[in-house]
């Protein structure tokens, strides 16, 4: 048997309503190693959200199945904590109260000491000193956002996802959470699913990057790897290495153009689902041509 | 001067509105003092009818039956020197009077949040069990809960619980929509908060449902108190006996307007507080997001 990632999606289609539906997305598959920092990038609509909801075993898939540590997700689980696109704060709980909940949640028999102790750290640890005994609506769009960050932190979950988690946020605010979690992720070992829009963040954050075409009927059209090692991925001079531009414009070029006409791309060039592309658009950048993955742009 | 900052505004707005409300009393008392001014001589003719529906002492026309504002405050102060005397059953103070009607109405509507806050817990959790009690619910809720009255004394054949019966069946009804409606439309996010938890379905009852139905259910609780203080009136002039329906419609049949009065404005008192005591209480489950 083939090796098999920590997060195996095979085969998941998506429709909403009846069989005659157009499916939101179709024949998706691709995986998550353990310790990997995954990040899914697409247009607004394209059916994201969709994926890591039934990721998180929220929603159930019309076709194909989710299989994560070889047993398929049949439902939620405290193993995969889900930080929300709005952020989901219970509004009547103070912070304390919101993080204490998912920490009575994942361990039951702790008492109220132990449970605010162990809620206490993950406050700490985004940030939030002070503000334990705060309400959400007392709080800023950035502290809610940390909230809910510390909120899935702290059940200590074998992997992450996300939902745009820093997309609500200004560009400083960003930054600092966006450090802050790669930091807790690489002293964790997280295994991380994240969704973006931001090429940036993409590219600061993700060890690989899925790229999602239109709905409906949106597939993966490849999966990019970023070559640049993390420990050379610095938000303040980002641009200021070797690969990153090349990086960059192969992303935004998907953006732009690839994702509305990625039917007519395959039907030129081929295209299976469960063989995707692995392009490396960083290393063309650094020793040219060769091991390139030639491309076919549509005009 | 001139530059007043919000805070004065609302000031002066609440001691503008405070002295008006004043002078509306003063107006109404001194309106009432006017028209009901001892006549000299005699009055007008009266519809002999009418004359014997009211009895001798207006009939002599030598004075008004409508007391004047001096008369009921005579009588107010009458009754608060003593409110809870019981000279016979049919003689009590209208403190005793009062306590019988917020007991029932209390009694009433406890039994019918307790009945009404968990079906409505289950309707809005369930779109088969909202469905399948709809239309029982649309039916009988605009019913007047006095229609019922008949029925409750027949089955039960108790006048005092047939009362207490027909608060319940008053008060029932706003507060089972009120939970179904707030239990039906909690914030999906919240509830898959709690499902990637993995929270059993009693914690996310208590620990999510409710706290964010709460302020939903709280509404119609206020609705239904509001509702139980009109109908317990009614209802006590139909059975009898105690309760302060009774005492102003046993004050009709002695004439004494002027402590219909005193009783109406007792009952708008109390009402009063028991809708500020539910709203309170709904400010203390509320949250702002
Ligand atoms: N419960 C639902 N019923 C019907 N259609 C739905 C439902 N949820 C999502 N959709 C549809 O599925 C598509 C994908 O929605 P989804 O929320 O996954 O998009 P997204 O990629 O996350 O977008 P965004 O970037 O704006 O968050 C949309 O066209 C949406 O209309
Ligand atoms: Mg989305």
């Amino acid at each position: 048997m083939e090796h098999r990632p920590l997060i195996s999606v095979e085969g998941l289609a998506r429709r909403f309503g009846d069989a005659s539906q157009p499916a939101v997305f179709e024949d998706i598959w691709f995986g998550v190693d353990k310790g990997e920092f995954c990040c899914l990038i697409g247009h607004s609509g394209c059916g994201k959200t969709t994926i890591l909801n039934v990721l998180a075993g929220l929603d159930s898939p019309s076709e194909g199945a989710v299989i994560v540590d070889n047993r398929e997700i049949d439902g939620p689980s405290l193993d995969r904590a889900v930080i929300f696109q709005g952020h989901a704060l219970l509004p009547w709980l103070t912070v304390m109260g919101n993080i204490s909940f998912a920490v009575s949640s994942r361990w039951p028999s702790w008492d109220r000491a132990k449970v605010q102790d162990h809620a206490r750290r993950f406050i700490d640890l985004v940030g939030l000193k002070g503000a334990e005994n705060k309400r959400p609506a007392q709080l800023s769009g950035g502290m809610k956002q940390r909230v809910g960050i510390a909120r899935a932190l702290s059940i200590q979950p074998k992997m992450l996802l996300m939902d745009e988690p820093f997309s609500a946020l200004d560009a400083l605010t960003r930054g600092m959470l966006q450090d802050e979690v790669l930091r807790i992720c690489a002293d964790t070992n997280q295994t991380v699913f994240m969704i973006t829009h931001d090429v940036d963040e993409a590219i600061l954050l993700a060890d690989k990057i899925v790229l999602m075409t239109n709905g409906p009927g949106a597939k993966i059209a490849e999966i990019v790897v970023n070559t640049m090692p993390r420990n050379e991925r610095h938000r303040n001079d980002l641009h200021k290495h070797p690969q990153y531009y090349a990086i960059r414009n192969h992303l935004v070029e998907f953006l732009v153009n690839r994702s509305r006409a990625f039917d007519q791309e395959i039907a030129e060039a081929g295209y299976d689902p469960r063989r995707l592309k692995l392009v490396k658009p960083g290393l063309a950048a650094v020793n040219p041509p060769a091991e390139v993955v030639p491309l076919r742009h549509s005009s | 001067m001139g530059n007043t900052g919000p805070k004065d505004m609302k000031a002066s707005l609440g001691l503008r509105a405070g002295l008006l409300s004043l002078l509306i009393f003063v107006a109404i008392v001194g309106i009432w003092q006017i028209a009901t001014m001892p006549t000299a001589g005699t009055g007008p003719a009266m519809d002999p009818e009418y004359a014997k529906l009211v009895g001798a002492a207006a009939a002599t026309g030598s004075k008004s039956a409508m007391p004047t504002p001096a008369d009921i405050g005579a009588t107010i102060w009458h009754h608060l020197l003593d409110p809870f005397y019981i000279r016979g059953s049919n003689d009590k103070g209208i403190g005793i009077q009062l306590a019988y009607s917020l007991g029932r109405v209390l009694l009433g509507f406890g039994l019918a949040a307790l009945v009404a806050v968990p079906l409505g817990f289950l309707i809005g959790m369930s779109p088969l069990v909202y469905r399948a009690l709809d239309p029982f619910i649309q039916i009988l809720k605009p019913v007047s809960p006095l229609a019922w009255m008949p029925l409750a004394l027949y089955t039960i054949k108790d006048s005092a619980i047939s009362s207490i019966f027909v608060i319940f069946i008053c008060s029932v009804w706003p507060m089972l929509i009120n939970t179904a409606f707030g239990v039906g439309s909690v914030r999906k996010e919240w509830l898959n908060v709690a499902r990637t938890l993995e929270v059993g379905p009693f914690r996310t009852a208590f620990k999510v449902i409710l706290p964010a139905a709460a302020p939903t259910i709280m509404t119609g609780m206020r609705i239904s108190v509001g509702i139980a203080w009109l109908v317990i009136v009614a209802a006590e002039m139909l059975v009898g006996g105690t309760g302060i329906g009774y005492f102003v419609w046993n004050e009709w049949n002695n004439l004494s307007i002027a402590n219909i009065v005193t009783a109406i404005l007792l009952i708008g008192l109390v009402g009063l507080a028991l809708d500020q005591g539910l709203a309170y209480l709904a400010k203390l489950v509320t949250y702002p997001e």
